[in-house]
């Protein structure tokens, strides 16, 4: 029996998790829905689908290979501050020198609830838990036996708040996000090809990120018109930063992507394409690519499946 | 199923949150001469019982304001007649509501020169 730290996968595994990613207004700051980290709202939504393409280097225990994902992800308010998710990936991976696998990664749960909201700063802050529930995958796409549990602060900040002086840095807003996530085994094995007993070490790991982003609406609408029309006056440039780091069981090191972008916030619907820039060999061989289609159901169907369960939005 | 909620968003083009489009005098713009009257369009049509608009000089003193500003024939423009305007900072302040109850609101400024 041999031991070996955590396997690329399930390095990568957060990533790979379509996530609750909520859109939301909190006075005059409307924010988008950001692709690869979540954010502090509860909402009704949906996004369908959310594709992405990358290419991982391999380790010694991995061929390098890249990956297709196709994800939805599906939020419902039950009151105007608490909100559930539902989420899933179905992965596609080309391992160098082997055929196509595919199969869907673990689908995930979420519970957030919104504790704080400021309208005169553009400020919200929530809490959450996201619930990857193992053995719900395909084990041939490296969807985990176990489940991991992610307890998660969100925050949200509009710049609007800031001096004349300033005014047109009013349009930059920031969210974040930071988890603990808590595997319900720390560790797992497995045989190899030569009959060797593998065992996994499952770390908890700290989940984190932040998306930085300038709203060309908001610009135009409390600041500056600059004069641009549809479809150009409803863009949002962003930049998102998704990390995760081991923090135990002879775990160290931080994976993830920097992902420049820009999102098309309409009406009822978003469109978002960003770059994923891997910050390192672990965390992907060269540039990918992720994709969105988001619908805003509180939008499009306010009366009906679109607003909470209980109480008035 | 993809298809069907694509379809009801473009139904429900009409029932989103109302932002501000554009606006006469435009946001963050500086006019020569007063202008005689503010006109603010909206993304999406306006509830006029609850939707109002206010000017301020730059002391924070109202010059105008209005609670019956909804066009009667187009329900997605604000707008309501101003009086004579010394040169100096002005802040607008709207308050509305779309047709479908989402209640947004918000300010801007415009310079009037000389």
């Amino acid at each position: 029996m041999r031991a070996r730290s955590a396997p690329l996968l399930a390095a990568i595994a957060p990533f790979l998790v379509g996530d609750a990613l909520a859109h939301g207004i909190v006075g005059k700051r409307f924010f988008p829905a950001t692709l690869t980290i979540d954010d502090p709202f509860v909402a009704d939504e949906l996004s369908l689908p959310t594709y992405s393409y990358q290419k991982f280097g391999g380790s010694s225990d991995e061929p390098a290979m890249s990956q297709s994902s196709y994800a939805f992800d599906y939020t419902k308010r039950i009151t105007p501050d608490l909100g559930i998710g539902f989420g899933g990936t179905f992965l596609q991976q080309r391992p160098e020198g082997a055929g196509t696998t595919s199969g869907w990664d673990n689908y995930a749960l979420s519970l957030k609830y919104q504790l704080y909201q400021n309208a005169e700063r553009e400020a919200i802050a929530s809490v959450g838990v996201d619930w990857d529930i193992g053995h719900s995958g395909s084990s041939r796409v490296g969807a985990e036996p176990f489940s991991t549990v992610t307890p998660a602060l969100f925050f949200g900040k509009g710049f609007g708040d800031l001096p004349d002086s300033a005014t047109m840095l009013r349009p930059f807003a920031l969210t974040g996000q930071l988890g603990v996530g808590i595997p319900s085994r720390t560790s797992t094995s497995s045989v190899n090809d030569e009959g060797e007993t593998i065992v996994d070490r499952n770390p908890n790991t700290l989940v984190w990120g932040f998306a930085l982003e300038y709203s060309i609406p908001y610009l135009q609408a409390y600041v500056q018109d600059m004069g641009w029309r549809a479809p150009f006056n409803r863009l949002i440039p962003i930049v998102e930063f998704n990390f995760t780091t081991a923090l135990n069981r002879g775990q160290s090191g931080t994976t993830g992507t920097i992902n420049p972008g820009i999102l098309w916030a309409g009406q009822t619907v978003q469109l978002g394409i960003e770059a994923l820039i891997p910050i390192n060999s672990r965390s992907g061989k060269s540039t990918g690519v992720i994709a969105q289609l988001h619908f805003y159901l509180d939008d499009i169907f306010p009366n009906s499946i679109g607003k909470p369960l209980f109480g008035n939005p | 199923m993809l298809w069907a909620i694509a379809l009801a968003s473009v139904a429900a083009g009409a029932r989103a949150h109302a932002f501000l489009d554009h606006a006469s005098p435009a946001v963050g713009s500086t006019v020569h001469g007063s202008p005689p009257e503010l006109r603010i369009w909206f993304t999406q049509e306006l509830e006029p019982p609850f939707s109002r608009v206010k000017v301020e000089d730059g002391n924070g003193n109202a010059i105008a304001a209005s609670e019956k500003a909804v066009d009667a024939a187009d329900r997605t423009l604000l707008h309501i007649p101003l009086p004579p305007l010394p040169p100096g900072k002005y802040r607008v302040l709207w308050h509305v509501l779309s047709v479908d109850s989402h209640v947004t609101e918000g300010d801007y400024v415009f310079v009037v020169a000389p």
